[in-house]
């Protein structure tokens, strides 16, 4: 085995990790695969059923109010919650390069704003959830939306409702469990737990899993408002 | 404890943590270390202790498994009879000492979720990944010590739910395993469809986390963690089998949490995404637009690799002990671990056969029965390596030996009857009959408890410092080995008859024509309480030799290749006193030039190096390949 080392560093021969990466985010990627296909099976679920019903309403229409701007216009929000989201992933790279140069100060920073951001997020669901309920009527097992027969309004696919609010909701939850992740972090960045620690993974965890979670929303971003 | 360190002196003098769970003498050790009696045996996170928590757990719901199918065979065997005792016991599900149909339905339901889920999954991988990851990988620990203990306590947790689930006035779940819909979405389908079903939802929620947490757990250890010189290719087969058997899980099992999550707002907020045009009572329901089929798929999604994640850590047992029992090297080691890759891929690729008459579209199924016989070349490359392992070897005939060999016989057994059910044409003769219980029980559910009980047998001298008493591990294999194919064989001719599952009876005059299995049945019947019986003397073997076997005063009792037969007898928190050892082999050099075994931590002899370096010998390239 001896001579064969000495040609080249084989990173798999034990006593090191072939990745060479912490245990700890390993972990935090398998995870993330592993969440991969939660949320596959929701979108394919969500797939499979709309293909099924021979009527779907129209985001253009379903999406078109700008918090308590009245007018038509279409997706606005949704843009503005995914430009928010893309942005606080931005300032999280930003955390996670400032931990890599053990600024605990920069870190902190670019954590809050990236908790705002989450926040941020958040409110304009909030806003977007409310607007459904309230305006249009869909909510988990109605819909209100359906194709105008005769002139008419008429009933639409409940699973429209149902699925739009499992989903983001569900995504809501991860966003939610990062920003109260982010703010643990936070603490300990200002507590100086890190510092001591003499390294920033733990920011560099949280990381991978909040632009996981963007990610996630380009998928259902994708699925529910422009297809 | 004087008479090990006389056997290994070095050992004993550095261990911090004489980890001897149930050792008479274990109290002494309390002065000398700061864990107290809770920190060490209940929310341990040493990986052994945890290891033998999964597999105690996992008896216990053996044991309650069990004991359910003999009840439901009871009544299958003797339908006319009466038993009084069941009254006492069961109260109003068995009024008069004959159960009620509900309660039947209630008591398979169990059965399958409990010895599959608890047993099988939790019982089996966790009891094993844990305790021999780190011993034959060379690693102090799990990765994450404190995550292993969480998966331990969220699964306990999850056997609170299910077990306090057995005691509801309406009694637990009825619906089956597979928990389809609309039967197990409607509370008012059926009386366990009520509370039952909340219970079992939160309950196998709860199994999800706990999976994943050691699923990610057994994943990073066995990636990050090998000792120096433990290449991926040294490793013994039983961690590669973990290591699949990992992957299944945390891929599988978040689809299976995505299923319920639909289900459970189902049932509570009034979506329809499993449901449509469905009347209970001659009164239609509001739901529109959903799909059963659709919770079949993602259900299956998870059902198909579960059955692999309950299988191959049998098969990597089975492996190890084959060629460590007939003084073998495993033959073709890369060919096991390239089929235990194959079986992996492949197990996500055939989950629609178990829906071939639920309305799928037939041209599919076409694809998935094409899949489904494509697993027949893995399973049988594993099949023949083991047979080419044991042949002309220098066979122990010792208990894990028998119960390997015995996995490897009911493997082919129920193998071969999958070859037809995976054909869709047949399986719509033999769906839902008895053919497909005889089926998955012999090739799933009996080979890998064979696994199971091997891999218990084979390391339950490492696990307690004691052996498990041989003659009653003999009296087990043999009355185990008969006895399930005895209550499993005559199943297949009866559901080749159509005789159908899940069926309380066969009195109506519409099902007349099974009575002439009805002989059969009750003989089917009386073995499977002779085979409980026997469960239940191993079961006392494990507890009685736990405090009486005979004492372990060998380090290496089966002449083992293996990492874990390095550590002292009684392995300390820690697992190696002083430095971990170094890997210079795989762990299959048996009988390798006139030595009866040559240890992983053996480095080459002068002569093994000059054929490494010249002769392009098939046993060595997995060496060479470093």
């Amino acid at each position: 085995m001896e001579t064969a080392v000495k040609v080249k560093k084989n990173w798999w021969t034990g006593g090191q990790s072939p990745y060479n990466v912490s245990y700890g985010k390993l972990m935090m990627w398998f995870f993330l695969v592993s969440d991969t296909f939660t949320f596959s099976a929701l979108l394919i679920s969500y797939g499979t059923t709309r293909f099924s019903v021979n009527y779907w309403p129209d985001a253009n229409y379903v999406f078109n109010k700008f918090f308590i701007i009245k007018g038509n216009m279409p997706l606005l929000s949704v843009s503005l919650m995914t430009f928010i989201l893309i942005m606080s992933s931005v300032t999280m790279v930003l955390a996670v390069h400032a931990g890599h140069l053990k600024r605990q100060k920069e870190v902190a920073k670019w954590l809050f704003f990236t908790i705002i951001g989450g926040l941020a997020f958040l409110g304009c669901q909030a806003f977007e959830w409310t607007d459904l309920i309230t305006e249009k009527g869909v909510t988990m097992t109605h819909n209100l939306l359906g194709p105008v027969v005769n002139g008419h309004a008429t009933a639409g696919p409940s699973a429209f409702g149902a699925f739009f609010f499992t989903i983001t909701g569900f995504h809501g939850c991860h966003v939610f469990s990062g920003v109260i992740i982010n703010i643990i972090i936070l603490i300990n960045v200002l507590k100086g737990t890190y510092e001591k620690r003499g390294h920033y993974e733990m920011v560099e965890k949280i990381g991978l899993y909040w632009h996981f979670v963007d990610l996630v929303w380009v998928y259902v971003f994708t699925c529910f408002y422009l297809l | 404890m004087s008479h090990d360190a006389t056997l290994n002196p070095q050992g004993e003098a550095i261990q911090l943590t004489p980890a001897h769970a149930h050792d008479a003498h274990a109290g002494n050790g309390h002065e000398h270390h700061h864990d107290s009696f809770i920190t060490r045996y209940i929310f341990s996170q040493d990986h052994k202790i945890i290891a033998r928590q999964f597999l105690i757990t996992g008896m216990v719901w053996a044991i309650i498994g069990a004991f359910f199918s003999v009840i439901f065979r009871l009544q299958l065997g003797f339908p006319d009879k009466t038993f009084p005792w069941m009254e006492t016991i069961f109260g109003h599900w068995a009024k008069g000492g004959r159960l009620d149909p509900e309660f039947y339905y209630a008591l398979t339901t169990m059965h399958g979720t409990v010895l599959i889920f608890f047993v099988l999954t939790a019982g089996l991988s966790g009891t094993f990944s844990n305790f021999l990851i780190p011993l034959q990988l060379g690693a102090r620990d799990m990765a994450s010590p404190f995550l292993n203990m969480l998966s331990y306590w969220f699964f306990f947790l999850a056997s609170v739910i299910m077990f306090s689930s057995l005691f509801l006035q309406t009694g637990p779940f009825q619906g089956g395993w597979t928990a389809y819909p609309p039967l197990s979405a409607l509370r008012a389908a059926s009386q366990g469809s009520d509370r039952g079903m909340d219970l079992w939802l939160a309950s196998m929620a709860t199994f999800v986390i706990s999976q994943l947490l050691a699923g990610l757990n057994y994943i990073s250890t066995i990636l990050n963690m090998r000792t120096k010189g433990m290449s991926m290719t040294r490793m013994p087969l039983t961690i590669w089998a973990f290591f699949f058997t990992a992957i299944l899980g945390v891929l599988s099992f978040p689809v299976l949490f995505s299923s319920f999550i639909l289900l459970i707002f189902d049932r509570t907020l009034g979506t329809s995404f499993y449901l449509s045009d469905i009347f209970i009572g001659g009164h239609a329901l509001p739901n529109q637009g959903g799909s059963p089929i659709l919770y079949q798929h993602l259900f299956w999604f998870l059902g198909h690799p579960e059955v692999y994640i309950v299988m191959l850590p049998g098969m990597g047992i089975a492996s190890e002990l084959l060629a460590t029992h007939a003084r073998k090297p495993i033959f073709g080691y890369l060919a096991m671990v390239g089929s235990l890759f194959a079986i992996f891929v492949l197990s996500f690729t055939v989950w629609a056969h178990h829906m071939f008459v639920t309305g799928m579209n037939p041209f599919l199924g076409a694809f998935f029965v094409l899949l489904t016989l494509l697993i027949a070349v893995p399973s049988a490359v594993k099949v023949f390596n083991w047979i080419t392992t044991i042949w002309k070897g220098n066979i122990n005939f010792v208990p894990p030996m028998l119960f390997a060999m015995g996995f490897v016989s009911l493997f082919i057994s129920g193998g071969l009857t999958g070859i037809w059910l995976g054909n869709s044409a047949l399986d719509l003769h033999l769906h839902d009959t008895y053919f497909v219980i005889a089926h998955f029980h012999l090739v799933m559910g009996v080979s890998a408890f064979f696994g199971m009980f091997a891999g218990i047998y084979h390391w339950f001298p490492k696990m307690f410092g004691r052996y498990l008493n041989q003659t009653l591990g003999y009296i087990h294999f043999w009355i185990t080995f008969t006895g399930a194919y005895l209550i499993f064989w005559p199943m297949h001719y009866e559901g080749l008859a159509g005789m159908p599952r899940r069926y309380y009876e066969f009195n109506a005059d519409s099902l007349g024509i099974y009575h002439q299995f009805q002989g059969l049945n009750e003989v089917i019947s009386v073995v499977a309480i002779v085979v409980f019986l026997t469960q239940l003397m191993f079961v006392f073997n494990f507890f009685y030799s736990i405090f009486r076997g005979r004492k372990v005063t060998d380090q290496n009792p089966w002449k083992s290749n293996t990492l874990e037969w390095t550590t002292p007898i009684k392995v300390g928190h820690g697992n190696w006193p002083g430095e971990i050892p170094e890997v210079y082999r795989w762990p299959y050099d048996y009988s390798k030039n006139g030595v009866d075994y040559t240890p992983q931590t053996v480095p080459l002899s002068p002569e093994e190096q000059e054929e490494l370096a010249h002769v392009a010998h098939p046993e060595t390239i997995h060496e060479r390949q470093l």
